[in-house]
């Protein structure tokens, strides 16, 4: 099917097939307080995907079940429930590998259930969208947000964006199936969140009006074959060149795995007139930056303006993709920079790992502050991070009370 | 990692295992655009340019994938038509000396005990046909951008052809030139062009013209 020739007819629910761009930047948009999970089922109301795979796991569940609801009422070409995340993410699969829209939604450990499959799918060239509703990963069993797992899918050659709102994740839904299958990009997409964060609550969103949709995937421009069971990527584990101990079996490996890679890069060009750039900058001029993704940003943003009241002038920069990594994007706003704050809901600190093998002068950069197994980051703690690494006395928030 | 400015893709043999261009920072020609060696030049530069490597070289040889060998839909027959007719223009006006071969890519699978080199070529070990033919400038064409972007790199690697894409798609930043959104038409055009240059490229100019490439630095002050 040729997507571009069907723009202006209509599906079996009316919608209409309408140009990316228009629905995106031209199209009336309809202010509507919904939760993040509504959010969710709004946008693939909109998505013109043919297969959902389904299964329960928190704080995801919510958004699966309300795509059930699309699926019954026609908006959803079929949905089906896994026996378990690798089943989901399996089944997956074998539907994009038929030339389908898939869409799966999953979170913590269902994520770490089903990481065979992620670079998979990349090596594959299978442009599913997976949304990741971030929670703890660790024992004793925790279902809090936390950014953990977002650290396992960097090397697994999906393009990884994080929303840090409800407005961007439906944006970004829609404008990830677009990215994701461009012919040259042709990549799974996970597009993260921060669990309850953003699912579960509520916030005004201005949507894209319900009688227009995305036109269709068209499986005929990917870069593999769509099924094709004699050829790599289906065929792989019966056949060489993978069984084969040579260097030009190896070095086929390695240069599939260097596609993958090529492909992420060149998913910049498409990306960032769509989410108008890889990062957001306001007031990268200053002397101290906040740099980071999700809802730290948000958090950034009031401490920010809690540290603007003590005469304290700080800058920050939003992260919007974290595959591809804006590398360069990061050094030029970060160039003036004496202190660079990197917050994060995670234990590791990984984005600021990220940073510092960024940045020239990385001692420049401050890990933190982190919090993590589902602690909020209230913004007097970002306060009191900048103001300690400054030489600032400060009390501890977490003495108040005492 | 991405990087600033482009990186001259020209033949190799480049490296044990070469960067894809697009990871150091090449970007691909939108429409209307070509790239040459990585630089993003208007397309019909490029038509010119590959029409006088294709002279230039001794063996030019078309490798057509799947997507137009088989007659699949009218459009692949249609192709199929313009690249027998580029390749037949190919004959006809290349210099004396020259020996222009159209050499299948029928599928992706990995041939094994062996490839016969002289009936087909794979994207899991391209360079064996390429050496076995001694082929010093080829064009992909019909080849899925996966498997395409696969033997380019590895023919980069390894052996010292000048590559050229004919793309339906969005263009290849690891061929040495690139096309996008190829058409029935625009491979009629470098036949134009093949037959326009007819006479005025010397044999074996292509080994020159390489040879004047590696004087230059691929990026950053390396030289490989």
């Amino acid at each position: 099917m040729d997507s571009h020739s069907i723009i202006g007819t209509k599906n079996k629910k009316g919608q209409v097939y309408t140009d990316p761009n228009h629905l995106f930047f031209e199209a009336p948009r309809i202010p509507s307080f919904f939760t993040g999970s509504e959010v969710i089922k709004e946008a693939i109301r909109r998505a013109s995907v043919d297969l959902m795979v389904a299964y329960p796991i928190t704080p995801q569940s919510e958004a699966a079940a309300l795509i059930g609801e699309l699926y019954a009422e026609g908006y959803v070409t079929d949905y089906m429930r896994g026996e378990n995340e690798f089943g989901v993410m399996s089944e997956c699969a074998g539907g994009s590998f038929g030339g389908a829209r898939v869409f799966t939604t999953t979170a913590g450990p269902g994520t770490m259930r089903a990481m065979e499959n992620f670079p998979m799918w990349s090596g594959a060239r299978l442009p599913i969208e997976m949304i990741v509703t971030c929670r703890g990963i660790n024992s004793p069993l925790s279902i809090q947000p936390d950014t953990l797992e977002m650290y396992f899918l960097l090397e697994t050659g999906m393009l990884v964006w994080h929303a840090e709102t409800a407005q961007d994740f439906y944006d970004w839904i829609l404008m990830g199936f677009m990215v994701a299958e461009q012919p040259d990009v042709h990549l799974p997409i996970a597009i993260c969140c921060d669990g309850f964060f953003v699912t579960h609550t509520k916030d005004v969103v201005n949507l894209t009006p319900v009688d227009m949709c995305l036109p269709p995937y068209d499986p005929y421009r990917s870069p593999v074959p769509c099924m094709d069971m004699e050829c790599p990527p289906v065929r792989m584990m019966r056949d060489p060149f993978v069984m084969k101990s040579n260097y030009i079996s190896y070095a086929t490996h390695a240069s599939w795995q260097q596609e993958i890679r090529a492909a992420i890069e060149r998913s910049r060009k498409h990306t960032i007139p769509l989410l108008g750039g890889l990062i957001e900058t306001e007031n990268a001029d200053a002397e101290i930056l906040i740099v980071s993704s999700g809802t730290a940003v948000s958090q950034g943003r009031e401490a920010i303006r809690l540290l603007a009241e003590e005469g304290l002038r700080v800058g920050l920069v939003k992260i919007k993709s974290v595959r591809p990594w804006p590398y360069h994007e990061i050094r030029e706003a970060t160039k003036h920079a004496k202190h660079i704050f990197v917050p994060e809901f995670n234990v590791a600190g990984w984005m600021a790992r990220e940073i510092k093998a960024t940045v020239p002068d990385s001692d420049r950069v401050v890990a933190g502050p982190q919090v993590a197994g589902g602690m909020t980051m209230p913004p007097e703690v970002i306060v009191e991070h900048i103001q300690r690494t400054l030489g600032k006395s400060v009390a501890t928030l977490a003495a108040r009370g005492s | 990692m991405n990087h600033p400015g482009h990186y001259m893709v020209r033949p190799g043999p480049e490296a044990f295992l070469p960067p894809a261009a697009a990871a150091m920072g090449n970007a691909l020609p939108d429409p209307g655009q070509a790239h040459i060696n990585g630089r993003i030049v208007p397309e019909e530069e490029a038509f010119q340019e590959a029409a006088r490597m294709f002279l230039g070289g001794t063996v030019p040889t078309i490798f057509p994938g799947p997507l137009v060998l088989w007659a699949w839909n009218e459009k692949a027959k249609k192709k199929a038509t313009a690249i027998k007719f580029l390749y037949d223009t190919l004959k006809e006006c290349a210099p004396a000396g020259a020996q222009p071969m159209l050499i299948p890519m029928p599928d992706y699978r990995p041939k094994y005990p062996k490839i016969n080199p002289e009936v087909e070529i794979n994207p899991n070990h391209p360079n064996l046909t390429i050496w076995h033919n001694k082929i010093d400038v080829c064009m992909f064409v019909g080849v899925h951008c996966h498997q395409a972007n696969l033997s380019l790199k590895i023919i980069r690697g390894g052996t010292n052809c000048y590559t050229i894409a004919m793309c339906a798609q969005a263009g290849h930043e690891d061929a040495c030139l690139s096309f996008r959104d190829a058409s029935v038409e625009k491979i009629m055009h470098l036949a134009e062009w093949v037959k326009k240059l007819k006479g005025t490229v010397p044999f074996g100019a292509l080994k020159k013209h390489v040879a004047a490439l590696e004087t230059q630095d691929r990026a950053g002050g390396v030289r490989s």
